[in-house]
């Protein structure tokens, strides 16, 4: 069936139409303009960090636009060089020694403890979870100073052990809890059924358990991963001798020694200590995200 | 062998709760045995237990010749089919058929063989490379059945396996695991099956006996037609058969014979009720199955007079609710004979089939007609 409608009423309704969506388009603009403003903003810093570590010493605080007039990387290849007999390679491989034992073993550690707290009955159980939740309240700050003279008796000032075993013998009660909660949510039949397949409780965890768990450790390493990053205090507490200095502390060290700050090398500097946890960031959110969205068990 | 026995098995959990109160069961080897009973009646528990998933807080279960209360799952020869399948998400649907022998440390040329034999019996064979994700439940179901099947075991337990399905899908995977469970019988090869569901049909049509439970009791076992027939208590008599038995307060009077009185009529049951009957005179519960009711004409003897209350035209039969002296009767009528001008009000007469009639210990609930010899 056709209907015809009126020429006039079809021009008005097509006026009313361009109208609405002239209207949608303005307020596109508007909220994207906002957006962008504000996305700006916030972001101003970063962008003017990196423009700033091209630029010399002496435009850094004449030019307030971000983009350097002279793009130079003089300030990458002294800042690189550092005052010290080191090069930042050093201080970047101390970071390493330090975050890569310290992540391989909280995810370890914390996987091993959240599946005790979650999966299994034992005396004390209420107790310890309840001691574990306890500390994740505490400051950092109130542990410093009983921590250091443990460490100072033990004798494991001026290394890397105080900084990377607590973590790695689950001492960071964040990330065991976010896993025991993580496992809460996944049914146990999995588990329950690999058991009658055969599996002890060791296998149950590794075969089953794990790859269940994927997404929580993929977080739990990347939380790590940036936190050890830019961790400054405790380096600064326990490391004393340059050569042991991760790039947290080396970043530090060149306001100290030179006289008149170098701002383009510290810049440099500081452009190249965000980078890994950048990269290490956008790489592992890709899995993170492809992790929670199938990560679902369809009943 | 893998004869299946529970001596006084009790569960008791942390909080004082008593879940099962010491049951008794032989299961024979080969024998496809069924719990069924309403939720809360402890038979998944039953179940979680012999498979080692739930421990046993009192008595034994014994699995062929051992016992196997210490056993871990693992060791105790049987595989568990769950009720949402719990497949391991992460591993294709050969991996997860294989996780079992894998973990047994079997050759790879074996497992593969037994994957492939398995993914035949259950035309799973397409499926062997897609993630569980990508299983519709019918499918996932049936990887389900194969990795407890590859397994070979000597028990097999199914935790109400068809509950997810819709029902088109139920009917066609139960006669699937009856002839499975057949099949594997001719081949020299016969597997204990205990199935745990709270779908009667299921109950009725799978099992070689079926255990009826109610909180933790097991209140019959027997095969299906005894069951339905003969059934050994009031529970039992109302949760098989469909529409439920009619069971309703009454009085019985051996004064002469057996009369049977509901409110102010009274039926006589003659000699042949009275010799099944090991209850004396006084209150009782009589249960009479819709079925065996009878549409009667007015005036004839030994039967109840009551008024309709809903008539549910079910196509080939029709479900007659019908109040008698203030109790709900429903009474199921072949369409045939039917008398469509039947409306709502009018007055009709059944008459109980009194060879199929049920009366029950107003106290205990014992079905007290059974005659002597199974009293």
């Amino acid at each position: 069936m056709t209907q015809t409608i009126h020429p006039e009423i079809e021009s008005k309704a097509r006026a009313q139409q361009a109208k609405l969506r002239r209207r949608a388009r303005i307020n596109a603009l508007i909220r994207y303009f906002v957006l962008s403003a504000v996305g700006l903003m916030m972001l101003y810093p970063l962008i003017w960090l990196i423009g700033a570590s091209f630029k010399t010493n002496s435009e850094i605080f004449t030019n307030p636009g971000f983009l350097p007039k002279n793009p130079t990387i003089q300030g990458y290849i002294d800042g690189w060089k550092t005052s010290t007999p080191y090069t930042f390679a050093r201080f970047f491989w101390n970071t390493f020694l330090i975050i890569a034992p310290k992540v391989i073993g909280t995810a370890i550690s914390a996987t091993a403890v959240a599946y005790g707290f979650a999966r299994f009955e034992f005396p004390g159980k209420k107790i310890l979870f309840a001691t574990l939740i306890a500390t994740l309240l505490l400051p950092n700050v109130v542990t410093r100073i009983p921590q250091y003279l443990l460490f100072r008796d033990i004798g494991w000032l001026d290394s890397f052990l105080p900084l990377w075993v607590p973590s790695a013998l689950a001492g960071d009660a964040f990330f065991v809890f976010m896993l025991v909660q993580f496992l809460r949510a996944i049914p146990r039949d999995m588990e329950e059924a690999a058991r009658v397949d055969g599996a002890n409780s060791f296998q149950t965890l590794i075969f089953i358990v794990v790859p269940l768990l994927t997404p929580a450790l993929i977080s739990v390493c990347l939380f790590q991963f940036m936190w050890s990053m830019n961790d400054f205090l405790g380096p600064l507490i326990y490391i004393s001798s340059v050569e042991k200095y991760p790039v947290s502390l080396a970043l530090k060290l060149s306001i100290d020694t030179t006289e008149a700050f170098e701002w383009n090398r510290i810049l440099a500097m500081s452009v190249l200590a965000i980078t890994p946890a950048l990269v290490v960031f956008f790489m592992a959110q890709k899995y993170f995200i492809e992790g929670i969205s199938s990560g679902g068990v369809k009943g | 062998m893998a004869r299946l026995q529970l001596k006084n098995v009790e569960k008791t959990y942390g909080n004082g709760f008593k879940a099962v109160h010491g049951i008794n069961l032989d299961i024979e080897d080969g024998e496809f045995m069924v719990f069924v009973g309403p939720s809360g009646c402890a038979k998944s528990t039953t179940l979680r237990m012999i498979a080692g998933l739930e421990t046993i807080s009192g008595g034994e279960v014994h699995i062929g010749d051992t016992i196997v209360n210490d056993l871990a799952p693992g060791k105790r020869g049987l595989a568990m089919v769950f009720q949402n399948y719990a497949l391991y998400p992460h591993m294709k649907v050969k991996n997860n058929l294989g996780f079992g022998l894998r973990l047994k440390r079997k050759p790879k040329d074996q497992i593969a063989k037994a994957t492939k034999d398995v993914s035949g019996i259950l035309e799973i064979e397409e499926l062997l490379e897609r993630l569980p994700k990508e299983l519709s439940g019918g499918q996932a179901q049936r990887v389900a059945v194969g990795r407890a099947l590859i397994k070979s075991p000597e028990v097999f337990l199914f935790d109400e396996p068809l509950s997810n399905l819709d029902a088109k899908l139920r009917a066609s995977m139960r006669v699937r695991i009856t002839d499975l469970h057949k099949e594997l019988r001719e081949a020299g090869r016969p597997a204990t099956v205990v199935y745990v569901t709270h779908d009667q049909v299921e109950a009725m049509t799978m099992g070689d006996r079926i255990c009826v439970m109610k909180s933790g009791h097991i209140m019959q076992v027997a095969d299906p037609v005894t069951l339905f027939e003969r059934p050994a208590n009031d529970f039992v008599a109302g949760f098989i058969g469909m529409p439920e038995m009619n069971i309703v307060d009454g009085v019985l009077d051996r004064e002469s014979g057996a009369n049977l009185i509901i409110g102010s009529q009274t039926i006589s049951g003659g000699a042949a009720l009275a010799a099944r009957l090991t209850q004396p005179s006084g209150p009782v519960k009589i249960g009479i199955r819709p079925q065996h009711l009878t549409y009667v004409p007015k005036g004839t003897e030994n039967a109840f007079e009551g008024k309709v209350t809903v008539i549910e035209f079910m196509g080939h039969e029709v479900n007659l609710h019908i109040n008698i002296e203030g109790h709900s009767f429903i009474c199921v009528i072949p369409s045939e004979i039917y008398d469509r001008s039947l409306k709502r009000g009018d007055t009709v007469y059944v008459a109980p089939l009194i060879e199929r009639l049920h009366v029950f210990d107003p106290e205990t609930g014992v079905n007290v007609s059974l005659g002597q010899e199974s009293a």
